[in-house]
């Protein structure tokens, strides 16, 4: 029959395609299965951002890999020592942490307030594996920190107040704007801060704040930016993750129309993503990039500061300035050391709420 | 051979399932040109799925929900609907269920999970009831609405978790024991998943929905309008009224599947910056499950395997979960052009004559 003659032939096929794909599985899987069990494993798992996002998750694995390279670990691939899961969707956080835990990592990462509760379900159950979070604080029961969970926590109203002070003594118009992007707890930090930080320097000066109300919006960046371009605002510090690309765009093209317009950046120096135009005045950095590595290295010797929350400010090198300040006269950068002192040593507080802000802006009077 | 080939009941099983082959084949190939090993990823796949018990525990939670919300597409494209609004009744049933169980925490359990779970219901059904009436007495079509009325349950839900239910972390404090639908045997004997008792609630809601289009009078009345309205109103069916009902029936179902996610899988909503995807995935789960009950439990299965996949594919083979994302899209482009593969079929078969 020719019916079976065809099915035999496609069969045939079926089987040919298997063998060809086992071989070329073969010949790989013996590379990844080259392992030894007593070295030193640590992974992360992202939101759904994925490491790629230019900022935070981004700078956490840039983090990871530099830690890799310096202790001579191999770094992103399957079966490495150092590596990464990204969560396509919320449910996966939890499945992607025990994955990580199950296959013995020293210490897992998860990268996102969002993951607070994952991690605390993921910590009970697997009560002698060593977490982290960054951005957050997991308590347990009793309000206090978890044992195997390390906090990872950074003073951003602290970073933010100093380029508060550049745009406070940069400003022509005495018009400055603010773009957030999800208007929560951890976003006023960086705007409280940076209000305190221009009100210090020009109390004269009017901000704009506004939230786009999404990370992954450029958009709506792009629109705000535009908005309080408009009203007269001539510098505009973003904190949005990829919403504030959208602020970069607006302010591009503005300059091309010649006006004279500033971004700050947020998270990592984002002087490369001012060019060509070269709009980047300076940006707020969080070294995300600096705790993962601190906190791996503290646990490869042995100290791993589970139930501790490390609170990265100006002082730990944690927050600051970027290096990129070549827009920034001496003056503005003594003005800035200045203030990053006083912060240091105690004799200000930055506001990181909204009240704390309105004490602040009381006792500057 | 031909006779077979010739009957309707078997293509429905034979070109889902060549579907999903093709989709996996396609899947390997692009695992191939990508650097990746296809062998590993889906030996990873079935070694975790069936041989460990955590991700089997995973995967049959991740089923629930994808059930239901197939249920939901199914019951409605029987009416000849297109419900593409599962989405945000997902999202205000969940969002029911745990406002609910929070306002009501003092209630015993008896009472307050079958509250939340009617309650999550009723509010899926009302996100249902809206496009239903559009369509039936203005003749909106109900694709548009239903599109619409997703962003509508996107940021109305996030506005009300913000403002009247908020807790640290960006989303809702979390549900009473007496709402939870979680189980620490079913969790013990995975140890330690998610897994939850609202896969009893899933598997029922499939036989309610079988049973209501195949053994009820009304259910004969619903398909009829889906099969042909003119003919079922020279017949004096009110197919306006079919219309209404259907969508409700079908929001309803994708309320309760937001109730598993907020009951028992997470415990509290979280604010969601987009939507989370199982109400599109219930789209595809139906598609593939030919609108049958046992079809959209099997798609479901298969999509929630693909899914816990993912997991391990990423962390075993080093295959990113975009890959799994276009292998699913890959499947369900073939069971959108199964009309290619029945006509393949046939031309194969002819032969044999």
């Amino acid at each position: 029959m020719l019916l079976k003659k065809k099915l035999l032939a496609l069969a045939a096929v079926i089987t040919i395609s298997g063998t060809v794909l086992s071989a070329c599985g073969g010949a790989s899987s013996d590379n990844g299965s080259k392992k030894s069990e007593s070295k030193f494993k640590v992974g992360m798992v992202t939101d759904t951002g994925g490491v790629d996002d230019k900022s935070f998750n981004q700078s956490a694995w840039e983090g990871l890999t530099t830690f890799a390279k310096d202790n001579k670990l191999s770094a992103g691939k399957a079966n490495s020592e150092v590596r990464y899961l990204q969560s396509n969707q919320a449910s996966d956080h939890i499945p992607n942490l025990n994955q990580l835990v199950h296959q013995n990592f020293n210490l897992v990462f998860a990268t996102g307030f969002t993951m607070v509760e994952d991690i605390s379900k993921v910590s009970s159950q697997n009560p002698n594996s060593q977490l982290a979070i960054i951005d957050s604080v997991v308590t347990g029961k009793d309000k206090k920190p978890l044992k195997n969970v390390a906090n990872i926590t950074f003073k951003e109203q602290q970073g933010s107040f100093l380029v508060g002070v550049v745009a406070g003594l940069s400003t022509k118009t005495n018009k400055i704007g603010f773009v957030g992007g999800i208007n929560s707890a951890l976003i006023k930090k960086f705007e409280n801060g940076f209000k305190a930080g221009v009100k210090s320097v020009n109390p004269k000066a009017e901000i704009y704040a506004q939230y786009a109300g999404a990370f992954d919006a450029p958009d709506k960046g792009q629109t705000i930016a535009s908005t309080l371009y408009g009203k007269g605002a001539d510098i505009i510090y973003q904190s949005a993750g990829a919403t504030g690309n959208g602020v970069f765009t607006e302010a591009k093209s503005e300059k091309k129309d010649g006006k004279k317009v500033w971004v700050i950046g947020v998270d990592r120096d984002q002087y490369d993503q001012g060019l060509p135009e070269d709009v980047t005045l300076t940006s707020m950095v969080k070294r995300v990039d600096k705790a993962v590595y601190d906190v791996s290295k503290r646990t490869k010797d042995g100290d791993f500061p589970g139930g501790e929350v490390l609170e990265y400010g100006l002082k730990e090198n944690g927050v600051g300035i970027a290096p990129s300040t070549q827009h920034l006269s001496k003056d503005i950068l003594n003005k800035v050391n200045d203030y990053k002192q006083k912060i240091i040593d105690g004799s200000i507080t930055v506001p990181s709420t909204d009240k704390e802000y309105k004490t602040f802006l009381s006792t500057l009077k | 051979m031909t006779k077979i080939l010739k009957n309707s009941n078997w293509f429905n099983i034979v070109v889902p399932m060549i579907a999903v082959l093709l989709g996996l084949l396609v899947g390997a190939i692009i695992m191939l040109l990508t650097g990746y090993n296809p062998i590993l990823a889906y030996q990873s796949i079935l070694e975790s799925v069936f041989l460990q018990p955590y991700y089997t525990g995973e995967t049959i939670r991740a089923i629930i929900p994808l059930i239901l919300t197939g249920l939901a597409v199914a019951f409605a494209f029987r009416t000849g609907l297109f419900n593409i609004g599962v989405e945000g009744q997902l999202l205000v049933g969940w969002f029911s269920a745990v406002a609910v169980s929070i306002m009501f925490s003092g209630l015993p359990k008896l009472i307050l999970l079958p509250l939340a779970i009617l309650v999550s219901a009723l509010a899926g059904g009302l996100w249902g009831f809206i496009p239903g009436l559009l369509k039936a007495r203005l003749k909106v079509h109900e694709v548009i609405i239903t599109i619409m009325m997703n962003y509508v349950a996107l940021y109305t839900t996030n506005y009300l978790i913000k403002h009247f239910l908020y807790a640290e972390g960006e989303k809702t404090p979390n549900i009473p024991e007496s709402a939870s639908l979680a189980s620490t045997l079913l969790s013990n004997i995975s140890q330690g998943s998610r897994l939850h008792w609202g896969i009893i609630v899933a598997l029922l809601a499939a036989v309610f929905v079988w049973f209501l289009l195949w053994r009820t009078t009304k259910g004969y009345e619903l398909r009829a309008v889906g099969y042909n309205p003119h003919a079922s109103r020279y017949a004096g069916m009110n197919v306006n009224n079919n219309i209404v009902l259907s969508m409700v029936i079908s929001g309803a179902l994708a309320g309760v599947a937001g109730s598993m996610e907020g009951l028992g899988t997470y415990q509290y909503m979280m604010i969601n910056s987009t939507f989370i995807g199982i109400g599109f995935n219930g789209i595809a789960v139906a598609l593939l499950g030919m609108n049958t009950s046992i079809g959209v439990i099997i798609g479901a299965t298969l999509f929630a395997i693909l899914q816990t996949g993912s997991i391990t594919m990423q962390s075993t083979a080093g295959v990113p979960t975009e890959i799994v994302s276009i292998i699913i899209a890959v499947i369900i482009f073939f069971i959108g052009s199964s009309y290619i593969i029945r006509w393949c079929l046939l031309r194969l078969t002819k032969g044999g004559k």
